[in-house]
């Protein structure tokens, strides 16, 4: 058994059974890598050094807590003292970050290895990983096919087991949605449960970090060490972290789950509607209580992501001008032909698409029109959510329309695009945690489902999540032809 | 709203991008479908209702105003493309475009 095909708890366990070695994992896990991150190109640096020395070093001391010793991958949005922070981007392309992001630091001291970056779409910007300066990640289940996106180098990492888990980040479904293309767990936290600090920022009311896992079980452990209090971030939530071990053992039994039918019946392909119904029937089955619910605005969340996303981008990204941060256009005369060189030359299509439309909804005469009605609207999202959680522990619905696509099927309409995003921008447009598991494989392809559960329900989230995920049994790829 | 070339350009200015006649004629057609399908919004009403400025509703966030470490010069300036004697060295702009007395 090569340990890398495990989970976290289970290479936690023999780790502290002294049945493997810290540097046992890590060269098992760089071993992975060298054997299939070539065609994969999910991992796009590796700290091969670095990560064998920590791992001596963690073997001098006794076993920590459960994240100790094992191997872990940065989506490269996040800030590493080691290596570089791209953001996938050309413009940060030899851009070294002076300090560590504050989960980076809180996953070190728990004891966890960091050995790589992965890929993703520029700034976090895209649902394929299609737009990375570095070029597309493909999927490890068909290499056709897109991985997700924009942590898509995340989950084809975690899904062809080059290590255990991934951090990724998601705006309006950039964990869930790769995670569901990959046939893995995706977590998105309560706004501000996680610390931002060190997140090169997107669009700051919709960001949040979290964990890319094989089972929820994971999720819950890397949660845990991420989530909590951080003076470096003054959104990041005061409340203290529960333990998740009482919820991930509650089950099924009893708990209300809504499901909002007229949302879901709009636009799934046949393969991913059929798989919801047996998700039902799966839930049902299990003693969960099915509960239809409204959402009336939620068709409107695309609409008001795009508004609200591409503003706050448009302003965050201000920020690279060419005088800060590595690049700066070779020629430029004056200062306002550095800017526009520099930016002109350093971003890719989609950031630049973003950036203007963000720019037109925030300009003198249309601010109104579009910024504000869509923070308006928002609130009404809110309170949609609000009424349902009324009358239901979590919701479920489908995490994507349907499965991975192919590459270069969606590039030449960006709204096509934006729409695949449909199940899991509202989210993050109401701030709630959502999860994303795998359910089962039709055509060859993961498809995955979601809950969605109150703010800080982190616990109900993951109780439904671990009991839907003991009924499915859903069979990981287990990618073969490597040591 | 229909966004004219001329709309872009002006967007191009205030972003500071630069899109060349192509790139600017795609980017008019993206920006005007993705305008017409966020049009749909107008359809919801929206009085008396409030803004959302945060989901999570807390309010002054307070903590002890201590002195703690902060990233040294160098380590800031480290990423700068051109710095000298712990500034940013940037390309002459007061006066450039005056004429002389």
């Amino acid at each position: 058994m090569n340990p890398v095909t495990l989970s976290i708890a289970e290479q936690g366990r023999l780790l502290r059974a002294g049945e493997i070695s810290p540097l046992d994992l890590v060269e098992a896990s760089l071993a992975r890598i060298a054997a299939l991150n070539p065609q994969l190109h999910s991992v796009t640096q590796v700290f091969a050094g670095e990560a064998r020395a920590r791992a001596r070093q963690l073997a001098a001391q006794p076993p920590g807590g459960p994240l100790w010793g094992i191997p872990w991958l940065a989506k490269d949005v996040l800030a590493t003292r080691l290596g570089r922070t791209t953001c996938g981007s050309k413009l940060l392309e030899d851009f070294r970050s002076p300090y560590d992001a504050t989960v980076v630091e809180r996953l070190e001291q728990a004891g966890a290895v960091l050995i790589g970056k992965t890929n993703m779409d520029e700034f976090a910007m895209g649902s394929s990983t299609e737009n990375s300066a570095f070029g597309p990640t493909r999927n490890p289940w068909n290499p056709d096919c897109v991985p997700g996106g924009s942590s898509g180098g995340a989950t084809a990492a975690v899904a062809a087991d080059l290590a255990a888990f991934a951090l990724g980040t998601d705006t309006g479904g950039s964990i869930r949605q790769p995670a569901a293309f990959c046939g893995i767990v995706g977590l998105k936290p309560t706004y501000g449960r996680v610390s931002r600090s060190g997140l090169v920022a997107f669009a700051s009311s919709l960001d949040q970090i979290g964990p890319c896992t094989k089972t929820v079980e994971d999720a819950a452990l890397v949660l845990a060490a991420i989530a909590g209090e951080d003076r470096r971030d003054s959104t990041c939530l005061r409340q203290p972290v529960p333990s998740f071990d009482a919820a991930l053992a509650a089950g099924l039994r009893g708990l209300r789950v809504g499901v909002p039918r007229d949302f879901v019946a709009r636009g799934l392909d046949p393969a991913a509607a059929e798989d919801f119904a047996a998700v039902l029937d799966a839930l049902r089955a299990a003693g969960a209580t099915l509960v239809d619910i409204t959402l009336q605005r939620a068709p409107a969340c695309i609409a008001v992501y795009y508004i609200v996303a591409t503003a706050e981008a448009s302003a965050n990204l201000s920020r690279f001008d060419g005088i800060r941060y590595t690049r700066r256009a070779a020629g430029a005369r004056d200062v306002a032909a550095v800017y526009e060189q520099s930016r002109t030359q350093g971003f890719g299509d989609e950031v630049k698409r973003r950036i203007l439309l963000g720019t037109y909804v925030l300009s003198s005469g249309y601010y109104d029109a579009y910024y504000l009605r869509a923070q308006k609207i928002r609130t009404l999202i809110r309170r949609d959510f609000e009424q349902a959680f009324a009358v239901c522990d979590v919701i479920t619905m489908p995490t994507a329309p349907g499965p991975a696509f192919k590459f270069g099927e969606r590039t030449a309409d960006p709204l096509q695009m934006y729409l695949s995003d449909v199940f899991t921008v509202p989210a993050n447009l109401a701030g709630l945690p959502a999860i994303s598991i795998p359910t089962r494989v039709a055509a060859g392809l993961p498809l995955g489902v979601q809950f969605y559960a109150p703010p800080l329900g982190e616990p109900v989230l993951l109780r439904a999540a671990r009991g839907l995920e003991t009924v499915l049994e859903f069979e990981r790829l287990g990618l073969r032809g490597a040591a | 709203m229909e966004i004219t070339e001329g709309d872009v350009r002006h967007l191009e200015a205030l972003a500071a991008l630069r899109l060349d006649a192509p790139a600017r004629e795609r980017m008019r057609g993206q920006l005007q479908r993705i305008l017409d399908y966020v049009d749909q919004l107008n359809a919801i009403d929206i009085t008396g209702v409030p803004p959302t400025y945060h989901v999570i509703e807390s309010s002054n966030v307070l903590r002890p105003d201590e002195v703690q470490p902060s990233l040294s010069n160098d380590a800031v300036l480290g990423n700068a493309p051109d710095a000298q004697r712990g500034f940013y060295r940037v390309p002459r702009f007061v006066g450039e475009t005056e004429e002389p007395a």
